[in-house]
């Protein structure tokens, strides 16, 4: 049975090439985290902001006092449980006194907040009040603990989303507020 | 909507009314509330101060993503930080921000991810003009690939005793449809 | 005990796949008359294996084995029974069993039914069956198995999830999975027919009855789905374009192009490769929607608890079947003959457009669907693709398939008369236009997308009414009864499914186009106006079901000053969920829904209510209804029923010629 020639056994091939184009992203995929967003404010100047402070609400806390200074502004809440997770490597990190920790207290009450201070810890050298979530939407705030590492001019330069581990101290953080620091 | 509920006490979620002293407080409340209520009921009123605002929030956030929850709109969520970007919007378009305007000042926090539909720019150009190339391309392999057959001389087959029989077999049962399907 | 009596039944499958898969395949292509006859009597008893360990696991769950780790997450003491039985697919190893369930039951059907088929083709067929059987059986095994036990054991189970407790999870997952597994068949047959090198139209007059009931079943089980999803998630919605749903999607779609294609191969032995290639793309994209649910590489609603190693031994098996089947196809498909001559304009050509419509379809689902992945992993931002963008990209490519609905089924085979087909059309245009322009002014707002809608639904039912008038004109002679009597089955089946799509046309236009919305807080005896409704509210009540307390709105529908119904929008609250469920009150009928759902309660007596008034939208799964009819229409036909009188006939002239 002769049949016609086809035009070219390329053609053939391509579905089996697509396929294994998109197996490839499928097997990167595997490893990546389809919630995990990442900051668009990384490199941007970091949101200014002025709130009360935690446990003196006549203090005023501005963003703009820690200019000069790598910081960290951490946030966390009291119903939040996986604060309670990253809580003691907070404790034990601000021991060593590499920068200030900031606490952001996000939509919690003044009460609850201090009272779990006062029981976990605090190694915040503040804790600015953010009963209303304001300042965490301009951070994009969206799973609490999120951590953000600032630079002298006032720059994001890392934002961890989820508990901060020791790992993520020793291979990430330090180093990096070394280099800013220099 | 939930704003309203917060305001009235609570967060609104994990509420039980059913729970031992304060259903019984609902369930008399009702009671008592009843008969007068049916006296002064009117035309219910739409949630929000201005209706048309709240419609125009629910639009722009019917096309932005509930961070919180699994893919779910911002509309639809009853999640704390959806009712919070709900209001978030609300204010802004009570200042009278355009749409483009608050899209930006959402986009500038959360990124692009928030976004329904996602922005044209350099690396969304392939999804957005894909589908039409993939059509073109594929409407005019169709018409080359017709076009190219015809041109092809078409082979005679001289059929065996076997395939004259079989062939016989399917026009018979062809005859019997038409050609219909 | 029974838990271990169904593992080891798994395992004993998983030994008489491996003969399934191997010894008949080679068998085939030895000539091993004996290897060959091994196919059937295997597939029998993998599908007898596969039933015991089924019912294993159906028992642990009706006796509360809560031993059993699978049973104590997905099931409770106080489950109704109904939804213990449901509870089997309630989550990913259950689902897996079900999967491999409804493939073996596959495979016990084909090797009932195929008589005719000659020994070499059934052997390739089950043989190719058994190995993805024996895939899916390995990965149960070794990463999701059902009867893994939970020692000592717990006194009472997690619950299944209060979303699922619903008749929706009844009978939705099996009826897709029943589409979904079934084009399974059609890809043994494409495999078959690859392997054997003997791919016509015998070949496609096969394979065409498997493809249409896996269709139909597939139709019915995202039209379950999607009507579960409107009455059960409280906002009214019934597609969200979210992955899980597009992975139900594309191998409908791809399926649709298939059975197309293979009335081709049929009937003019044309589109050979590509009918092939569509059948192993239609199968493909189940798999690979198997994948995306599991895997984690995605967000979803529905998707289930994700784990990196499941997802790689998927992966892997993705690569083996369907990097397998296209490079035979690479392979093989170059030496396949062309079929019968047609010209540009013709029936042949036109089908050949529906598929590379449907096709690119199937293609722009995949993309916006693996988008945000794909850009992740090359590292060049996150983010999302949604229901605005499948919207607007979806819609516009499947207008000129719609369009073509119209034309396509009256052109002839080999050359079409395009004038004489214009001639024949004309009123039928003639009348869209007047209800694309008429019926949105009659809703009362005109709107271009509504007009859209209707000219095309109108389009399509009217061409099909041109089409089957030309059947039973009179002027023929003889009776219009006697004659539509003698219709085949398959012609008028094509009919129906084709009307079926412009009565989901008209649902999803004018629900789009003209339902009405409010979020109103109502106080006891507040009325809202909706629609050509009044609704008012008349109180709450409390009470218990078998498994939740209930809170229970009462609102009273009148339209003009006449009650029409009353209807009853919920809470529920399960002892294992903390936020109660909401459950709407729907009052369904043709002309449209009314649908009232309990937001939060905004004082003692008020709450804010959501009332919508949807016109025409439960045409939308009586559409899809309507196109299953058309299904079930086509399968009935007298050839499929006549082909088992000429088995033997057929079986001695096919050997001759394989």
């Amino acid at each position: 049975m002769s049949a016609p020639k086809r035009s070219s056994s390329f053609f053939f091939l391509l579905p089996l090439l697509g396929f294994l184009a998109i197996a490839g992203f499928l097997l990167k995929g595997l490893w990546l985290d389809p919630r995990e967003i990442p900051s668009p404010l990384i490199d941007k100047p970091a949101p200014a902001f002025r709130l009360e402070s935690l446990d003196a609400p006549g203090r005023v806390i501005d963003s703009k006092d820690m200019l000069g200074k790598v910081w960290l502004l951490n946030t966390w809440a009291s119903w939040c449980v996986s604060c309670r997770e990253e809580h003691p490597v907070l404790v034990d990190f601000a021991r060593t006194a590499a920068v200030p920790i900031v606490g952001l207290n996000y939509k919690d009450t003044r009460v609850d907040g201090m009272r779990w201070l006062a029981q976990f810890g605090n190694p915040y050298v503040v804790s600015a009040f953010d009963e209303a979530g304001r300042v965490g939407i301009d951070y994009g705030v969206y799973a609490v603990p999120e951590t953000f590492l600032i630079d002298k001019q006032g720059v994001v330069r890392f934002k961890q989303i989820g508990p901060v581990t020791p790992e993520l101290l020793h291979d990430t953080l330090l180093p990096l507020i070394q280099r800013l620091n220099a | 909507m939930n704003d309203i509920a917060r305001d009235a006490g609570g967060r609104g979620r994990g509420w039980a009314p059913w729970a031992g002293v304060r259903g019984a407080w609902l369930l008399a409340a009702w009671l008592c509330v009843l008969a007068p209520g049916l006296a002064a009921a009117k035309e219910a009123p739409e949630v929000g101060d201005d209706p048309a605002a709240e419609r125009h929030m629910l639009t722009l956030a019917a096309e932005l993503r509930c961070l919180q929850c699994q893919n779910q709109t911002l509309a639809d969520s009853n999640a704390p930080l959806a009712v919070d970007l709900r209001q978030e919007i609300r204010e802004l378009i009570a200042k009278g921000q355009t749409d483009a305007q608050i899209k930006a000042y959402l986009g500038a926090r959360y990124g692009d991810f928030v976004f329904y539909r996602p922005p044209l720019q350099s690396n969304t150009l392939l999804l957005w003009f894909g589908p039409a190339l993939v059509l073109v391309a594929g409407m005019s392999a169709l018409y080359i690939t017709l076009k190219r057959r015809l041109a092809q001389p078409e082979a005679p087959r001289d059929l065996s005793d076997a395939e004259a029989r079989r062939a016989q077999h399917l026009l018979d049962d062809d005859a019997e449809e038409g050609s219909l399907s | 005990m029974i838990p271990e009596i169904g593992n080891f039944s798994l395992m004993v499958a998983t030994a008489v796949a491996l003969v399934l898969g191997t010894l008949p395949i080679v068998g085939a292509a030895r000539g091993n008359v004996r290897w060959m006859a091994l196919a059937r009597p295997a597939s029998r008893v993998l599908f007898l294996l596969v039933v015991v360990a089924a019912s294993c696991l159906w028992a642990s769950l009706l006796h509360d084995d809560f031993s059993v780790e699978y049973v104590a997450t997905v099931s409770a003491r106080a489950l109704p029974l109904q939804y213990k039985v449901a509870a089997f697919w309630g989550g990913h190893e259950g689902s897996m069993l079900l999967w491999l369930l409804i493939l073996s039951f596959w495979m016990f059907a084909v090797s009932v039914f195929s008589t005719h088929l000659p020994r070499e083709m059934i052997a390739r067929i089950l043989g190719v069956m058994g190995l993805i059987a024996m895939g899916f059986l390995l990965f149960i095994i070794l990463t999701s198995n059902p009867f893994g036990r939970l020692l000592p054991g717990v006194p009472d189970g997690n619950d299944l999830n209060p979303l699922l407790q619903d008749p929706g999870m009844v009978a939705h997952p099996p009826m897709l999975y029943m589409g979904y597994v079934g084009f399974s068949v059609a890809f043994a047959f494409a495999i078959a027919a690859l392997l054997g090198g003997n791919l016509d139209a015998t070949w496609a007059r096969w394979s065409r009855p498997w493809t249409t009931v896996a269709w139909t079943f597939l139709t019915v089980g995202i039209c379950l789905g999607s009507a579960w999803a409107y009455y059960t998630l409280g906002w009214g919605g019934w597609w969200f374009w979210d992955p899980v749903e597009n992975a139900s999607f594309m191998p409908w779609l791809a399926g649709t192009a298939l059975m197309h294609s293979l009335a081709v191969t049929e009937k003019r032995s044309g589109f050979k490769v590509w009918t092939v290639l569509l059948a192993i793309f239609a199968f493909s994209l189940s798999l690979l929607g198997t994948f995306l649910v599991r895997s984690g590489v995605l967000t979803s609603v529905h998707a289930f608890a994700s784990d990196p190693r499941r997802g790689v031994f998927i992966l892997i098996f993705l690569g083996v079947v369907i990097g397998g089947s296209l490079a035979l196809f690479a392979w093989r498909a170059p030496k396949v003959g062309l079929g019968e001559r047609f010209e540009i304009v013709s029936r042949e050509s036109m089908l050949l457009a529906n598929n590379v419509l449907f096709l690119a379809a199937a293609a722009c689902v995949l993309l916006g669907t693996l988008y945000p992945l794909m850009l992740d992993s090359l590292g060049l931002g996150k983010i999302s693709v949604g229901p605005p963008y499948f919207d607007a990209v979806f819609v516009p490519l499947m207008a000129p398939a719609l369009f073509l609905m119209g034309i396509g089924p009256l052109a002839r085979w080999r050359k079409a008369n395009l004038p004489e087909i214009a001639a024949r059309l004309k009123w039928a245009a003639g009348v869209s236009v007047l209800c694309a322009v008429a019926v949105p002014l009659l809703e009362g707002r005109w709107s271009v997308m509504v007009a859209c809608g209707v000219l095309l639904a109108t389009w399509i039912f009217c061409s099909t009414v041109v089409n089957l008038w030309s059947r039973l004109r009179p002027a023929d002679g003889g009776q219009i009864g006697a004659k539509f009597a003698a219709l085949p089955r398959g012609y008028l089946g094509m009919l129906t499914a084709h009307v079926g799509v412009a009565v989901f046309i008209v649902g999803v236009t004018l629900v789009k186009g003209y339902e009405v919305e409010k979020d109103v807080r109502m106080d006891v005896g507040d009325t809202v106006a909706i629609g050509p409704y009044t609704a008012r509210f008349v109180g709450t009540s409390e009470g218990s079901g078998p498994n939740y307390l209930y809170l229970r709105g009462q609102f009273e529908m009148l339209r003009g000053d006449k009650l029409v119904r009353t209807m009853f929008p919920e809470k529920r609250k399960f002892a294992s969920k903390d936020e109660p469920m909401t459950n709407a009150a729907i009052a369904p009928s043709i002309g449209g829904d009314l649908y009232v759902s309990m937001g939060e309660p905004v004082s003692q007596t008020a709450w804010v209510v959501r009332v919508y008034y949807k016109p025409f939208v439960d045409w939308i799964w009586g559409g899809c209804l309507v196109m299953a009819c058309g299904g079930v229409l086509a399968l009935s036909d007298r050839r499929y029923r006549l082909s088992q009188r000429r088995s033997a006939e057929e079986v001695s002239a096919a050997g001759a010629t394989a």
